[in-house]
């Protein structure tokens, strides 16, 4: 039998907590949301393009899906709390986080964010909690999303047990890679630094913390999209963000029990992603997955333009199913042609059944 | 005997160190435990499938939590999918048992994987070798259970007993090696049971006591059997020799018990070849039982209906065996049944041995040694027919 290590967080000093919410309260963006005693969950969520209503309660889930011939399924009935939680997967999918936002003395834009790490406890299938290490609280971390050309300051504050960093993919210096011995180093708890530099490439890009044992730093939770815009901008669409994760309750290192799209299991089974017919839709789809070398991305019913990592506007193929390994990215650009409900899901089906799967559902 | 004529005397300080000791103990579990820290390390979360029942699109799963924290099943996959299943709402507390119904197309002789996740997120496994729909426990299980305890056990060891006319001219030294014989031939079937309930009890998480269960099921059954014994000889010291029929009996009976618990189970996961090849196996080597039963009684004529009642007492417990293995599945049960069987033969072969000893009080001189090999032999060699 294997059983995974006590979660920590319980041990975490009303001090903490206070720092983390006064973090929580100072920051003007980001989705942050963090549980303060199990009691009062603190949740703030602004900025980003325009967000559609979802029926969003946390408890509801809709009609059941499958069982047995029918598909898999958790237990019917059963479903996470995404209040206890502090985030909701139907909100980060189109939660993008663009900083506050100045200007630099030589007229450029400059963007700020405040970044939290946090160990928590989260309800990562129902009825199964998880010692999870987070930024602001969530699984997959904010969205953040810039310009190119832009100037990025990210301030991150260590408020886990352990030690972390935040290291971006990117073009920057040396000393900004946020790995441990270079520049600020490894962040320890309590400590802060400020990560800078310049937006580029253009893309679909991800940040994470990079200590060692890096397996374990990933897999706990602490990765996140980072989207780096054209200069000239993306054709207007219903854009979506979709981080590929596994869960590995048991810490063995081997394989996960859990697999989904932005935090929770068979989430958007239950709660499907409502488009609009023969509406644009782009998908920033990162993978994180660790512990499987690949995961994969694909859509019933349609077809998609791929467009790998992002870094260029025409797209290198026409197809139903790409594949990513860990770190790979890219941006998939889709229009439905009838409605109804649409499977999207890994195809590699071992993934899907253990939680990597969900709805589209497309309406007039 | 002074002390007897008063019982206040005697049991008045005892119920008072009885009292002292009850107090202390209260005290130190209420207050005793807060001078120790609470462990450091995780849950121990543990679960023992003690049955697993298949019927068309449900995996049915009974299983007991044999570790020191309640377990709460979360979710459920099965080979990596996961399943909606019912039962187990809440946690199951040490000892307690649930039975979990899992909603799944399950396919017949394929193996399956049943990963139960707790709320901790810990994994508990479950294999089912190869499916096999679970027979049902009705009149015609019933009866398919009879017949074959009645192969098995009863048959073959009537068939044993007919060699009893051939045994009566052999003479004292032919007996001494027959019950030499004998005594090899139980030899060998309380190493095999040993061994098979140990296997077994390792099985199961070990809450009940695991392998010393079967020990003591073993010394149970010897002490009976020996207080048994001592009822027996009481005021019919004339009649040994059925005496020691009826000890051999039930000693070969009892072990016949966990025989027939080993066909059923075996028949109830889909595991027994059933046919010609079982009762054939069985029926030669139980038939070496039945020698052994009526190797005490060349010197005696017992009517006909006390030698089938012989027959009956070691062979019938084969068809109780064979119910009970094919309806509970309880591993450390049939461990320590299995350990039952053990202590009876043990108790057997002590009663057998003195009749061994030729007139000077030896007991291994080369005919005695020589049965006794044949003895184990024959057991190993027509065990290897047997292939439940």
């Amino acid at each position: 039998m294997t059983a995974p290590e006590s979660p920590e967080h319980d041990q975490i000093p009303p001090s903490r907590r206070r720092f983390l919410l006064g973090g929580a309260l100072a920051g003007t963006a980001g989705a942050a949301a963090l549980g303060l005693g199990g009691a009062l969950t603190a949740s703030a969520n602004n900025g980003g393009s325009g967000q559609p209503d979802h029926s969003g309660g946390g408890n509801q889930i809709g009609h059941a899906h499958g069982g047995g011939a029918k598909g898999p399924t958790f237990r019917h009935g059963s479903t996470v709390d995404h209040e206890a939680n502090g985030f909701h997967p139907t909100d980060i999918l189109r939660d993008f986080d663009y900083g506050r936002t100045s200007r630099t003395e030589d007229g450029r834009v400059l963007r700020e964010w405040d970044v939290y790490a946090s160990d928590e406890e989260i309800e990562v299938a129902p009825g199964v909690k998880y010692p999870a290490w987070t930024f602001n609280g969530r699984i997959p971390g904010p969205t953040l999303r810039c310009t190119e050309g832009d100037r990025l300051r990210v301030h991150f504050h260590n408020g886990s047990e352990h030690p972390h960093t935040m290291h971006f993919h990117g073009m920057h210096p040396a000393e900004m890679d946020g790995i441990p011995g270079l520049g600020a180093g490894t962040i320890e708890p309590g400590g802060s630094t400020v990560y800078e530099f310049d937006a580029e490439p253009f893309g679909v890009h991800l940040y994470h913390c990079h200590v060692g044992p890096l397996a374990e730093h990933m897999a706990r939770g602490l990765y996140g999209t980072f989207i780096v815009d054209p200069k000239q901008g993306r054709p207007a669409a219903d854009e979506q963000v979709m981080v590929m994760h596994g869960f590995n309750t048991t810490f063995d290192g081997e394989g996960n029990q859990l697999y989904a799209v932005n935090g929770i299991p068979f989430h958007y089974m239950h709660e499907p992603v409502r488009v609009k017919l023969g509406e644009l839709v782009r998908i920033y789809l990162i993978n994180t997955l660790e512990y499987d070398p690949i995961n994969s991305f694909h859509v019933h019913g349609n077809f998609f333009d791929y467009y790998p990592t992002g870094t260029r506007l025409e797209p290198t193929e026409f197809t139903d199913t790409i594949i990513q390994g860990q770190g790979q990215r890219g941006i998939c650009e889709m229009r439905f042609k009838y409605p109804g409900k649409y499977m999207f899901h890994a195809h590699k089906t071992e993934f899907a059944e253990l939680g990597w799967m969900g709805f589209f559902e497309v309406t007039e | 005997m002074t002390t007897a004529s008063n019982p206040a005397r005697t049991w008045g300080p005892a119920l008072g160190v009885v009292t002292l000791i009850a107090l202390v103990l209260t005290a130190l579990a209420i207050f005793g435990g807060d001078t120790l820290p609470d462990r450091t390390g995780p849950p121990i979360e543990e679960l023992s499938v003690e049955q697993t029942m298949l019927t068309p699109g449900e995996i049915a799963l009974s299983v007991r939590n044999t570790g020191a924290d309640p377990v709460r099943v979360a979710q459920v996959f099965v080979n990596d999918a996961y399943v909606d299943f019912s039962g187990g709402d809440t946690a199951i507390d040490r000892f307690g048992t649930e039975t979990l119904r899992l909603s799944y197309p399950w396919q017949s002789e394929q193996p399956y994987h049943v990963s139960m996740v707790t709320s901790t997120g810990a994994v508990i496994e479950h294999e089912i070798a190869a499916a096999v729909a679970t027979p049902r426990a009705d009149g015609g299980f019933f009866a398919l259970m009879t017949l074959l305890g009645t192969y098995v056990g009863i048959i073959p060891v009537v068939l044993g007993m007919l060699f009893l006319p051939t045994l009566r001219r052999i003479g004292s030294r032919g007996v001494r090696v027959l019950l030499a014989i004998t005594v090899g031939l139980l030899a060998f079937l309380a190493i095999d049971a040993t061994l098979e309930g140990f296997e077994l009890a390792e099985e199961a998480g070990g809450a009940f006591g695991g392998t010393a269960l079967v020990v003591l099921g073993a010394l149970l059954a010897f002490l009976a059997l020996s207080a048994l014994d001592h009822r027996l000889s009481r005021g019919a010291a004339e009649r040994t020799g059925l005496r020691l029929a009826l000890l051999i009996a039930i000693g070969i009976g009892l072990h016949n018990l966990g025989e027939g618990l080993a066909i059923g189970a075996a028949y109830a996961v889909g595991e027994l070849a059933l046919g010609i090849t079982l009762v054939v196996g069985f029926a030669i080597h139980n038939t070496t039982e039945g020698l052994a039963i009526v190797s005490p009684l060349t010197r005696r004529r017992p009517s006909l209906v006390r030698l089938l009642g012989l027959g009956v007492i070691a062979g019938a417990p084969a068809i109780l065996g064979a119910l009970i293995g094919g309806t509970v599945t309880n591993p450390e049960l049939s461990g320590f049944l299995l350990g039952i069987g053990v202590g009876a033969i043990a108790q057997v072969i002590v009663q057998l041995v003195p009749a061994v000893r030729d007139k000077a009080g030896r007991l291994l001189d080369p005919a005695t040694v020589g049965g006794a090999t044949a003895g184990l032999l024959a057991m190993y060699l027509t065990g290897l027919l047997v292939t439940a």
